[in-house]
C-alpha cells in the first residue's frame, strides 16, 4: 500500500490529512511529530489559553475521532532524524525507519535562542509549545513582575495577558518601536500608546545585557545602564525555520525549504508546507516565507491535492491576526516596499485601518478593530487593485465599494 | 450535548452531537462537516465559518457583537440570519438547532 508520511503535527498536517482523504487518497497516512499532544492551536497559547479562558481540549485542532475516521497512523512524541531519499524512507529517533511514497515536511519553526548571561536561570522562558505556555501560566499571578524581551506579536500578546492577570509588566525592545518587523510606524505608535495606557512599561532602544539572581527574584541589567527586577522573563525575539532535515537530505534551502507553487521541493516526492517553506508568490513576484496559520493550511491543502494528482497553483493572500486586550489586529498582505501610507479612520478611537500602497496598488492593510476593511483588503490585494488615497480616507465610502 | 443539524447548500443534512459550551463551528469541524472552513480556529478573525441560523431558531440564539456584525456585512451573500458559527455557543436549550451552510465561504 502506498504511504504519505507527514512530519510535523501541526495545522498544516491536519489540513493535509483532511484534503488527502477528501481527494481520495486510499493509501496509508502516517503523522510523525515530536510533541506528544494531538495537533493543537498555537495562537491561543499567548492569549486565551495563557489567561485560562480555554481548556486543553478546546486547544485541539481536531478531536481524536478525526484521526480515527481519517485512518491516520499517529506517531506522536517521535522525532524524525533523517530523510533517506534513495530508499524513500525516514529514520526516526531510536533508529526505526519508515517508508514513504510521498513525504510532506511541516516542520515549522523554533524560537530564536538568545545567548545571554543568565539565560539558563529557571525563570527564563520561551513560548512555542503548550508545555511552554503551561510553565509561563504558573508565573502570571497578580502582583508578579514579568519582563518581556522583544516587542513582537508574542511579547505584546503575553504582555496583554500578563496585565490582565494583574502582573507588573516591562517590555524591552532593541528597535525604536514595537512590532518593527511586521508593521509601519503608524501602527507601532498606536500599540505603544495602548499598552502604556494599560500600564505596560515599554522601553524602546533597550536591550538586556545579563540576568542574575537578586534575592527571591531576578534582575536584568540593561544596555542603557539601568536594571529591571522580575519574577519571570519571556524571550520573544523571533523564530528560525526548521530546515535541517531537508538541508541534510540535499534539498535546496534558503531561509526556508524552497518549494514550487504546488509545495514540491526539488525532489518531486517531497513537499514542504507552512512556516518552514519558502515559495514564489505570484501576488508579490518574489520568494516569501510566511509565519502564518492560514498560509500553512493553504499550502498543505495545495500539496495534498497535488499528491492526489489535482494540481492547483497556490495563490492566496497572506494574512495574519493578533489579539491584544480587546484590540483585534488583522493584517492582509505584505507591506514591504510601500511608497505611500494612508490611514482610514481615527487611531484615537481604537478603530482604524492603514493601507500600504505602491504606485497606488494596494500591497497590504493593517485593520485595527476594522474587520470590513480587512475582508475587502484581501480581495483588493489579490486583484492587484489600485486605489486613490482620498477614496480610502473617505469614511462615507464603504469598504465594499472599494472593489469597484 | 445538543443535537445540531447542518444543512449543506445542496440540501443534504448532517447531524452532530455538540457538547454544551462549545461552538457550532467546533461541532462542524470535529464531525468532518464540509462547508465550514474555520481557518482561524474560532478567533473571529477569518469569517470562514459563516452559517445561516434556521428561522425557527433565530430568537433562541444570542445576538452578534458589533465586530461580528461588521464581518458578516462582507461575507459572501449575507442575510438577516447570518452568523459566524464560532461565535454561537451551544446551550442546553439548543437541542435540535438547525443551521444552513452558504454556497461558499469566500
Amino acid at each position: 500500500m502506498k504511504s504519505v508520511v507527514i512530519i510535523g503535527a501541526s495545522h498544516a498536517a491536519v489540513d493535509a490529512i483532511s484534503t488527502l482523504r477528501k481527494k481520495g487518497w486510499s493509501g496509508k497516512v502516517v503523522l510523525v511529530g515530536d510533541e506528544v499532544p494531538l495537533p493543537y492551536h498555537r495562537p491561543p497559547l499567548s492569549k486565551a489559553y495563557l489567561q485560562d479562558q480555554i481548556s486543553e481540549e478546546k486547544l485541539l485542532i481536531r478531536n481524536e475521532q478525526f484521526y480515527q475516521d481519517s485512518d491516520v497512523t499517529l506517531m506522536l512524541g517521535r522525532r524524525a532524524e533523517s530523510i533517506n531519499r534513495e530508499t524513500h524512507s525516514i529514520t526516526l529517533d531510536g533508529g526505526e525507519t519508515l517508508a514513504y511514497d510521498k513525504l510532506i515536511l511541516a516542520t515549522g519553526t523554533r524560537t530564536r535562542y538568545f545567548p545571554i548571561k543568565g539565560g539558563d536561570l529557571p525563570s527564563v522562558h520561551y513560548l512555542r509549545t503548550k508545555a511552554d505556555a503551561d510553565r509561563i501560566k504558573t508565573q502570571l499571578v497578580s502582583g508578579k513582575k514579568i519582563l518581556l524581551i522583544g516587542a513582537g506579536y508574542i511579547g505584546l500578546e503575553i504582555a496583554a495577558s500578563a496585565v490582565k492577570s494583574g502582573c507588573e509588566v516591562v517590555v524591552v525592545e532593541l528597535a525604536d518601536r514595537v512590532l518593527a518587523r511586521v508593521t509601519s510606524p503608524e501602527v507601532s505608535s498606536f500599540y505603544q500608546r495602548f499598552h502604556a495606557e494599560q500600564g505596560v512599561d515599554i522601553r524602546l532602544n533597550t536591550g538586556v545585557q545579563s540576568m542574575e539572581v537578586a534575592g527571591a527574584a531576578y534582575r536584568a541589567t540593561l544596555n542603557t545602564g539601568g536594571t529591571v527586577d522580575f519574577d519571570a522573563v519571556v524571550i520573544g525575539i523571533g523564530v528560525v525555520p526548521n530546515v535541517e532535515l531537508a538541508e541534510d537530505a540535499g534539498l535546496s534551502c534558503d531561509n526556508g525549504i524552497l518549494v514550487n507553487e504546488f509545495g514540491a521541493t526539488d525532489d518531486e516526492d517531497i513537499y514542504a508546507v507552512g512556516d518552514c517553506s519558502r515559495y514564489h508568490s505570484l501576488i508579490y513576484d518574489r520568494k516569501i516565507r510566511l509565519e502564518s496559520i492560514p498560509n500553512a493550511s493553504g499550502q498543505a491543502r495545495t500539496a495534498a491535492a497535488a499528491i492526489c494528482a489535482d494540481e492547483i497553483a497556490y495563490n492566496e493572500v497572506p494574512w495574519f491576526w493578533s489579539d491584544q486586550y480587546d484590540i483585534k489586529l488583522q493584517t492582509a498582505g505584505l507591506f514591504e516596499g510601500y511608497d505611500e501610507v494612508v490611514v482610514r479612520g481615527n487611531p484615537s478611537e481604537n478603530k482604524f485601518s492603514v493601507f500600504y500602497l505602491k504606485a497606488g496598488r494596494v500591497l497590504a492593510v493593517d485593520a485595527i478593530n476594522s474587520p470590513m476593511e480587512f475582508m475587502i483588503a484581501k480581495k483588493l490585494i489579490l486583484a492587484k487593485a489600485v486605489l486613490e488615497a482620498y477614496v480610502i480616507r473617505d469614511m462615507s465610502i464603504k469598504p465594499k465599494d472599494f472593489l469597484g | 450535548m445538543a443535537l445540531v443539524f447542518y444543512v449543506a447548500f445542496d440540501g443534504s443534512q448532517h447531524e452532530a452531537d455538540v457538547p454544551v459550551g462549545s461552538s457550532v463551528m467546533d461541532g462542524a469541524v470535529n464531525n468532518g462537516i464540509d462547508g465550514i472552513l474555520a481557518e482561524c480556529g474560532g478567533a473571529m478573525s477569518c469569517a470562514t465559518c459563516h452559517v445561516y441560523i434556521d428561522d425557527a431558531w433565530v430568537s433562541k440564539v444570542s445576538a452578534p457583537t458589533e465586530m461580528e456584525q461588521e464581518m458578516l456585512e462582507v461575507v459572501s451573500n449575507p442575510k438577516e440570519n447570518s452568523r459566524l458559527s464560532c461565535q454561537v455557543t451551544i446551550t442546553t436549550e439548543m437541542e435540535g438547532l438547525k443551521v444552513h451552510l452558504p454556497e461558499s465561504q469566500f
